[in-house]
């Protein structure tokens, strides 16, 4: 579904949170694609070896670590419903936050090879 | 136990009259109306089949004042069911052969002839429930309950929003979780939920403005949870969403968030669930003896459409079956997902 108002006039910034329940409106431009990415969507967060709980909780922390704020709307609401608490989301959120914090300083090691390259 | 709040009721707040609360739902716009949504599922107008639980509603007196309350129930509500009419209603479960009886309020234990109305439901050898909020069995005058029910054997389904305390009192009040812990652990001690066919349902609902999840998933999520950090067994769990009505009604309007959640439960409306909806097979008793085709029409004040029959003194179930079932906005709470009934999901 289209919605006309969005196409035209001043948006409020780039992000707005009405924009979520628009995602298949991205089916616009590629049908197929979006199909494909959707059906793939919906297979990964089916219940598997891992609980449709414990993707959500990792979803809810990648969504932290790829700073995406519809995907931190999407899955703070996911994680409650499928029977995550609070505790269990912010515990993944700082697994996000380590796993960001860590990475940038094990790439410290990179930068003292370089400082040993280039010192005397 | 700590937080008792003054129901709406008490406060005199405008939401406390059904009247109010029917004209703020119909005035919400939503994106289609109930009834059309029912006939482009092929289910208008939603009849019931025939009438497999009685459900009898005891009256508004609770011990706590949660603040989800469809009843707008506690410990400042008069209302309990006369003699009269809850000999009206055994009579009517007897002499109708109605397979289940479903004990509800406020805090059932809390009516006078509690007692009894179970003793004399369950000689008849049919199912009876008792919908307990647990904390009530902790009360000093009410601590034979839990024995009394299991030695009839009656069907246990207890409120439990959620398996912590943070969200459970945030809903229910300080200290709920705790004494409800100690109620469902005496519950086991007495057999319940250890396969004994003493029979212990949890009854879970979001502490918030969302739906509730997957009740198979949440089921056992639940059981792991309730066993490790308390060594707590129980039988089912069943999910019910968040009622549009009453006190989660009040707490909509203070958050201004009543459009944002009913636009939730429209956009969610399933077809699977709207033919399974508890009001199909239900009656409802309120506590001046007034019939409803659910307990939310019964606290909204939509009595049984005519000509089904207005009160228990004059129901016969063969009037009852196949009637036309009065329906509103708030029906979508019951029709969102997989649905959600007395029983839980039912799609
Ligand atoms: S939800 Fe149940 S326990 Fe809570 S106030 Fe209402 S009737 Fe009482
Ligand atoms: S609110 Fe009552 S009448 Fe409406 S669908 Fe639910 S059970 Fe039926």
């Amino acid at each position: 579904m289209s919605d006309s108002s969005s196409r035209t006039g001043e948006r409020p910034s780039y992000y707005d949170r009405h924009d979520l329940g628009r995602f298949s409106e991205i089916g616009r431009g590629s049908p197929e694609l979006a199909a494909r990415f959707f059906d793939y969507y919906n297979a990964v967060f089916a219940e598997g070896a891992l609980s449709a709980r414990e993707k959500s909780l990792i979803a809810l922390a990648v969504a932290h670590a790829v700073q995406c704020p519809y995907c931190i709307d999407a899955y703070s609401k996911d994680a409650l419903e499928k029977g995550s608490n609070l505790d269990e989301m912010t515990e993944a959120v700082h697994v996000a936050a380590a796993i960001r914090g860590g990475a940038s300083l094990v790439h410290g090691v990179q930068m003292l090879n370089h400082v040993d390259d280039l010192g005397m | 136990m700590g937080r008792v709040l003054p129901t709406l009721a008490k406060a005199r707040a405008p939401l406390a009259a059904a009247a109010v609360q029917r004209d703020r739902l119909d005035r919400v716009p939503v994106a289609r109306r109930f009834d059309d949504a029912l006939a482009d599922s092929g289910l208008f107008p939603l009849t019931a089949t025939r009438v497999d639980i009685l459900q009898i509603n005891l009256g508004k007196r609770c011990n706590q004042t949660c603040a989800h309350c469809h009843v707008d129930a506690g410990p400042d509500r008069t209302e309990v069911m006369p003699r009269a009419v809850m000999e009206a209603c055994l009579a009517f479960f007897e002499r109708e052969e109605v397979p289940t009886l479903d004990v509800t309020g406020g805090a059932p234990e809390l009516h006078p002839d509690f007692r009894e109305i179970i003793v004399r439901a369950s000689a008849t050898g049919r199912r009876v429930m008792h919908r307990c909020n647990l904390t009530a069995t902790l009360l000093p005058n009410y601590a034979d309950i839990p024995a009394l029910l299991a030695e009839h054997r009656v069907e246990v389904v207890a409120s439990l929003p959620y398996f912590q305390a943070r969200e459970t009192d945030a809903q229910r009040g300080e200290g709920v979780f705790e004494e409800s812990i100690a109620a469902l652990r005496r519950f086991n001690e007495l057999g319940y939920g250890q396969g004994t066919g003493l029979v212990l349902d949890l009854v879970t609902n979001p502490v918030g403005t969302y739906l509730p999840g997957n009740q198979r998933s949440l089921e056992a999520h639940w059981k792991r949870q309730m066993m490790t950090r308390y060594g707590i067994a129980f039988d089912h769990l069943y999910t019910i969403t968040n009622m549009p009505i009453s006190r989660f009604l009040e707490f909509l309007e203070k958050q201004d968030k009543t459009e944002e959640y009913m636009a939730r439960l429209v956009a969610a409306y399933n077809p699977a669930a709207a033919a399974g909806v508890m009001c199909r097979n239900t009656l409802s008793v309120g506590w001046d003896g007034t019939l409803y085709d659910c307990d939310f029409n019964q606290m909204l004040e939509l009595p049984l459409a005519a000509p089904a029959p207005r009160t228990i003194f004059d129901a016969v179930r063969d009037a009852l079956d196949a009637r036309s079932i009065v329906t509103g906005p708030h029906c979508f709470g019951c029709t969102a997902g997989a649905g959600s009934s007395c029983g839980g999901a039912v799609a």
